[in-house]
C-alpha cells in the first residue's frame, strides 16, 4: 500500500485535532501539522483547514507563495476547507489582504437580511458536476455540515461542482485539476464527509 | 433543500463519566462519554453538547481527556461547556478537539472574553449559554414601564426575563433580551437559551422566551429546558424561529430515540436530517 502522508497547514488559529483524527480514521498513514511549505514535497497532499480569520491566515501562508505555486504546477493535491477554500480566491469581505488568487472570484458575506449568520448546521449538496473527483460516490441532496459567514462568488463557473441553498444559491464545492475546496466541513459531516476525505486521500495516493 | 433544524442531546459529565440525575436530585453514573457520543451520533444526533459538572478545580484536566477521546471517534460537531472561566480554559478545550465552547457565568463576569475568544478562534466556536428565569413584578405596571426591561402582561402580573448565573442559583439583574443582543454584538456565534422555569418540568420549552430572543437576534438560537416528549420539539420549531432543540432526559431515559423524534418531526413537515 502506498503511503498517504497528509500535511495540514496551521495558521495558528485553533482546533486541527478533529481534522487530524478524521484523516487518520479514513486511512491517512501519517498526518503532519506544518507551519511552513518548504518541505511540502515530502508529503502526498496538503489541506488548508477551516478555522481562523482571512487576513491572519493569508499572512501566515504568504511567505511560501512560490512553494505554493510550485505545488499547483505539479498538480499536487490540495484541499481547502471553508476559510481554506475562500483563501484560494482574489479577496474577501472578511479581510483587507489579497487572497491567493488561484481561482478567479471574490468572497462576500451571506445575505444578513435574508438568513441567520453564521450559516450553521446541516444542509444539502446540489451536485452539478457528477463527474467530479472529490464528490465521487456522493448522492445529490446528501447532508453536510456548515459553519460559515462568508461565501465565494466564482467568476469561473466551470470550477463549481456543487451548490447549496442558503439565502440564495451558493457554491460550496470547487474543483480544478487536483485543487479542491469545500465551504462545509467534511471532517464534521458524518459518513458523507468521510467519503470526501477518502476521495481526497485516494487522489493523494495517486490513483487519479 | 435547505438548512435542517438540529436535534442536540446534552450530556452531563462529572469526573469524566456521564451522569444522570434521578428526580433532579440523586446523580447516578451512567457510563462512558465516548460510548454515549458514538451511540447518539449513530442514531442521527446533529451535534452533541457535553456539560462538565466536575466541581473540583484540580480535576479539570479530566475533561480534556474526555474531549480528546470523543474527538477521535465521532465525526459530528460537539460543544463543551461548564467551568470555562478564562481564555486558557477555552483554548485547552478547543485544542483538545472540541468544535465549540459554551460559556455562561464567565461571559457575564467578563463579557470581553467573548470578543477575545472570537478574535482568536472565530465566532463559530463561541456558544454563549444564557440561563433565564421569569421575574415577576408585584408593583404598579405603570411604574415598571419606566424601566428599560421588556415585559409582558400575564395574569395581571408583569414579568421580565432575568439572566441567572452559577447554574441558575444567582440572580444578575440583567435583562435576558438585552444580554442576548449584547453577546451577539460581542461576537458570539450562537446562543444556547435555557429556561430555568421550564427546565426539569418536561412540559415543553418556554415558547415565549424562545420566540422573543429569536426575533431580536440574527445568530442561531438553541432552545433548551423543558423537553419531555417529541411534541415539545415540534412545538418549539413550529411556533418559534429557533434553529436547534437541545434535550437530555427524553433520550437518556429512552422515552424516545433521536431517530424517532426526527421521524416524528419530518412527518409534521419540519425539515430535519434523516
Amino acid at each position: 500500500m502506498r503511503l498517504n502522508d497528509i500535511a495540514i497547514f496551521d495558521y495558528g488559529a485553533g482546533n486541527l485535532y478533529s481534522l487530524k483524527c478524521s484523516l487518520e480514521r479514513n486511512g491517512a498513514t501519517k498526518v503532519s501539522v506544518i507551519k511552513s511549505l518548504k518541505n511540502i514535497h515530502k508529503h502526498d497532499g496538503l489541506i488548508l483547514p477551516g478555522v481562523g480569520n482571512f487576513d491572519p491566515a493569508i499572512r501566515s501562508i504568504q511567505p511560501y507563495r512560490s512553494d505554493f505555486n510550485n505545488l499547483l504546477e505539479k498538480n499536487f493535491p490540495i484541499l481547502g476547507i471553508c476559510l481554506g477554500m475562500e483563501m484560494l480566491f482574489n479577496n474577501s469581505e472578511e479581510g483587507k489582504l489579497e487572497g491567493l488568487k488561484i481561482l478567479n472570484g471574490r468572497v462576500i458575506m451571506l445575505p444578513i437580511k435574508k438568513v441567520k449568520i453564521p450559516h450553521m448546521g446541516w444542509n444539502n449538496l446540489e451536485i452539478i458536476e457528477k463527474a467530479c473527483k472529490i464528490l465521487h460516490g456522493l448522492k445529490d441532496g446528501c447532508w453536510v455540515y456548515f459553519v460559515h459567514s462568508y461565501h465565494v462568488v466564482s467568476k469561473d463557473k466551470k470550477v463549481i461542482v456543487a451548490n447549496s441553498q442558503y439565502g440564495g444559491t451558493i457554491p460550496v464545492v470547487v474543483e480544478k485539476n487536483n485543487l479542491f475546496g469545500t465551504q462545509f466541513h467534511p471532517e464534521k459531516s458524518g459518513i458523507n464527509g468521510a467519503k470526501i476525505i477518502k476521495n481526497f486521500l485516494t487522489i493523494c495516493g495517486g490513483k487519479y | 433543500m435547505a438548512l435542517a433544524k438540529r436535534i442536540i442531546p446534552c450530556l452531563d459529565v462529572d469526573n469524566g463519566r456521564v451522569v444522570k440525575g434521578i428526580n433532579f436530585k440523586e446523580v447516578k453514573d451512567a457510563g462512558d462519554p465516548v460510548e454515549f457520543a458514538k451511540k447518539y451520533s449513530q442514531q442521527g444526533a446533529d451535534e452533541l453538547v457535553f456539560l462538565d459538572i466536575t466541581a473540583s478545580e484540580q480535576k479539570r484536566d479530566i475533561i480534556k481527556n474526555v474531549v480528546r477521546n470523543v474527538a477521535r471517534v465521532i465525526d459530528i460537531p460537539f460543544t463543551v461547556g461548564g467551568g470555562i472561566k478564562k481564555l486558557e480554559d477555552a483554548r485547552d478545550i478547543l485544542l483538545s478537539g472540541a468544535d465549540k465552547v459554551s460559556i455562561n457565568t464567565s461571559a457575564i463576569k467578563n463579557p470581553e472574553l467573548i470578543t477575545e475568544l472570537m478574535s482568536i478562534f472565530g465566532k463559530q466556536c463561541i456558544v454563549v449559554a444564557i440561563d433565564v428565569k421569569k421575574n415577576y413584578y408585584e408593583i404598579d405596571p405603570k411604574e415598571t414601564l419606566k424601566d428599560n426591561y421588556e415585559h409582558k402582561l400575564k395574569q395581571n402580573k408583569h414579568y421580565w426575563f432575568e439572566v441567572m448565573i452559577y447554574g441558575g442559583k444567582e440572580r444578575t439583574g440583567i435583562d435576558a433580551i438585552k444580554w442576548a443582543r449584547k453577546v451577539e454584538k460581542l461576537g458570539a456565534g450562537e446562543v444556547l437559551l435555557t429556561s430555568i422555569d421550564a427546565d426539569g418540568t418536561e412540559e415543553g420549552y418556554d415558547l415565549e422566551l424562545n420566540k422573543i430572543i429569536c426575533r431580536k437576534l440574527s445568530i442561531p438560537v438553541i432552545a433548551s429546558g423543558g423537553c419531555g416528549k417529541p411534541i415539545h420539539m415540534l412545538e418549539v420549531f413550529q411556533k418559534t424561529n429557533v434553529d436547534a432543540a437541545l434535550a437530555a432526559s427524553i433520550f437518556h431515559y429512552k422515552k424516545s430515540t433521536i431517530k424517532k423524534v426526527k421521524q416524528f418531526l419530518k412527518r409534521n413537515n419540519i425539515y430535519v436530517r434523516i
